[in-house]
């Protein structure tokens, strides 16, 4: 890849634009809600491309495209069965409560809905989670940096880490939102091309399926493994991925995937940063519909690459070697940009990337420093301040945020074992907490101690399965089985479904066991945070099309759709 | 909320747009091998471009009426 100056002016452009929209920021964060919550005055369409960007980091690009090229069509479950149904969900069934309870946070969500300790126990885990991720995040760029364009570690993850500094420092949530929805149309604008490129390559969309037919007949599968979803999930020596249909709708489609889209602070920051309860509510829904999109975006790459690399293309593009042997897949998207696009596109295609990078940091730093003040700060070491006050604990959360990210770059550079038993320490903790959540909003019952009780236990549960199953080929240690080895599953991503689902389960038995031998909250407490307890509210939305209920079963409609296009 | 987004992403658009497709056009032939005979700056700079001036149109006119 050998980048000229157009590139670099590109790139040049995009930085002085972000940079600029922090300075012209500055004069609006007044107070501590516009730093944190955007005022609560941002327009549904921005949040709802916001709520989606948080989420499209580079990593998800670069392994989307990867996962494409390992496993074909069925990469999109992760999209039309892992992220659509519970983003409805979010928008028409839970926002109301998240919104309507004027909660800042995720966690002081809990801390009204149920006591101090189960606040305290998620904002704990989650402000350690962000800084983690935001430093693997700042890792993963300067590796991409340095295969790409030779740069040096410590000049990639200073001048990164400096930029989003910069931005946040100025422009708090509102500079992160908007950089999303660039970054949004970044990735469209860069990616789009890559796809029509790659698809002449390999002879178009005929093309490309005799290529995957090939690619599917050759590693022993059934002709349509690669562009097929549900039909070769009957059972897991059938696809690619070792999955069959119930773990795939049960521990992708239900619990990881309403765990991460209805829990998880750093996308349903960009929803309550929203102008009012039906924006708040359309925001998840907005964002379904480029999101059910993304795959024709993010994983045909892949899907074209392992074409090209099997069947032969045009332009002779191949997927490299590792040292075992085995094709590298996270080089698709590298591959593709040095290959098919000339200087100019090559400087876009590397700013959409970079882009995406840095809002991913950028997102966990505004969820990090906002839980921080509003969940740590102010509810364990500094009650009554001013809010002025807050504001500028905020301003230096982000410093420190930041420089707890650049830390946790350098730690995953030296070790990467360390990472890998963190992300699985997460895993344990995240896993059941849509119980918590599911229970909280929908059984008036649930008390605080059970709630507390139910995620320990999910916790704990999810450690035990772990540690006593192994995906096959696997050796016991981080993988699995450090216990003792009782059940062998086809795949990692079969183990990793399962724990979720055993996670989730105990948690559920554990919170109602435990609530119904503890005293619940009155019920007077509860209006608002509890859904028979909270009066039915209509949408005020004049036109059918803005009203939430309406949008979400057009998206579903939608998703089903797709499922079925693409059986 | 102080800026109109669409300003930003307008400029941002337009300006990239308007480099691109000037560097497709001088350079022609030669940057097209790559892409497969596509001069896809040149083409994809006047899409950008189009959306770029788009989102800039809609911001102004979001003004005019504010006013």
């Amino acid at each position: 890849m050998h980048p000229k100056a157009i590139d670099w002016i590109i790139m040049g452009t995009y930085f002085a634009v972000v940079l600029g929209i922090g300075a012209a920021l500055k004069r609006s964060m007044r107070t501590s809600t516009d730093f944190f919550l955007s005022g609560r005055a941002i327009p549904a369409w921005i949040a709802g491309l916001a709520f989606i960007s948080a989420n499209l980091g580079a990593q998800e690009v670069i392994g989307m495209a990867a996962s494409g090229a390992k496993y074909g069509m069925a990469t999109a479950q992760f999209y039309w069965v892992g992220a659509i149904p519970a983003m409805v969900f979010l928008g028409v069934f839970m926002m109301p409560f998240y919104y309507g309870s004027r909660a800042r946070s995720v966690p002081e969500y809990l801390k009204l809905r149920f006591d101090e300790k189960t606040r305290g126990l998620n904002a704990i885990t989650f402000a350690v989670m962000t800084v983690f991720s935001s430093g693997i995040s700042l890792y993963a760029l300067a590796l991409l940096l340095r295969l790409l364009l030779g740069w040096d570690f410590n000049t990639s993850v200073s001048l990164s880490a400096l930029i989003v500094l910069v931005y946040i420092f100025l422009g708090g949530l509102t500079s992160a939102i908007y950089n999303e929805v660039l970054q949004f149309f970044l990735i469209v604008f860069g990616f789009a091309p890559l796809v029509l490129i790659g698809l002449k390559d390999v002879g178009g969309w005929q093309g490309l399926v005799a290529g995957l037919h090939t690619v599917a007949r050759a590693r022993g599968f059934a002709p349509d493994a690669w562009l097929s979803t549900w039909s070769v999930m009957g059972s897991p020596h059938e696809n690619p991925m070792g999955i069959d249909w119930f773990s795939m709708a049960m521990g992708l489609g239900f619990v990881l995937s309403f765990g991460y889209w209805c829990t998880d602070f750093l996308v349903v920051q960009r929803a309550l940063s929203a102008e009012s309860m039906d924006s708040a509510r359309r925001t998840p829904l907005i964002a379904a519909i480029p999101k059910m999109l993304f795959p024709f975006l993010v994983i045909l790459p892949g899907m074209i690459a392992i074409a090209a690399t099997v069947h032969g293309g045009a332009s002779g593009l191949t997927l490299p070697r590792q040292a075992d042997g085995h094709l590298n897949y996270n080089m698709v998207v590298p591959l593709m940009l040095g290959r098919y696009f000339p200087n100019g596109m090559l400087g876009l295609g590397l700013t959409a990337l970079m882009a995406s990078f840095m809002t991913g940091m950028a997102g966990n730093v505004t969820a990090f420093n906002t839980v921080w003040t509003y969940d740590i700060y102010q509810a364990y070491i500094r009650r009554e301040a001013s809010d002025a006050h807050y504001l500028t604990v905020g301003r230096v959360a982000t410093v420190v945020g930041i420089a707890l990210s650049v830390a946790a770059a350098y730690v995953t550079h030296r070790f990467n074992n360390i990472m890998d038993l963190l992300q699985l320490l997460f895993a344990f903790v995240n896993a059941p907490l849509f119980a918590t959540f599911l229970l909280g909003m929908f059984w008036k019952r649930t008390s605080g101690h059970g709630a507390f009780a139910g995620l320990l236990a999910g916790t704990a549960a999810a450690a035990v399965h772990h540690g006593l199953t192994l995906p096959a080929g696997a050796s016991p240690g981080i993988k699995g089985g450090w216990i003792a080895v009782m059940h062998l599953y086809p795949s990692p991503m079969a183990q990793n479904f399962w724990t979720a689902i055993y996670a989730f389960g105990v948690c559920f038995l554990v919170t109602v066991g435990v609530s119904l031998l503890t005293q619940p909250r009155p019920e007077g407490e509860l209006v608002g945070l509890v859904y028979s307890l909270t009066p039915r509210q209509d949408s005020s939305a004049a036109r059918w099309y803005r009203r939430p209920a309406v949008l979400g079963v057009c998206v579903l409609a939608a998703a089903v759709t797709l499922n079925f296009l693409f059986w | 909320m102080g800026l109109d987004i669409r300003i930003p992403v307008g400029a941002l658009f337009s300006l990239l747009g308007l480099l691109l497709a000037g560097y497709g056009l001088h350079g022609g032939a030669a940057l097209a091998r790559r892409s497969l005979g596509i001069n896809i700056d040149l083409w994809w700079g006047l899409v950008m471009l189009v959306f770029g001036v788009a989102m800039l149109l809609l911001a102004w006119r979001a003004r005019a009426r504010n006013r």
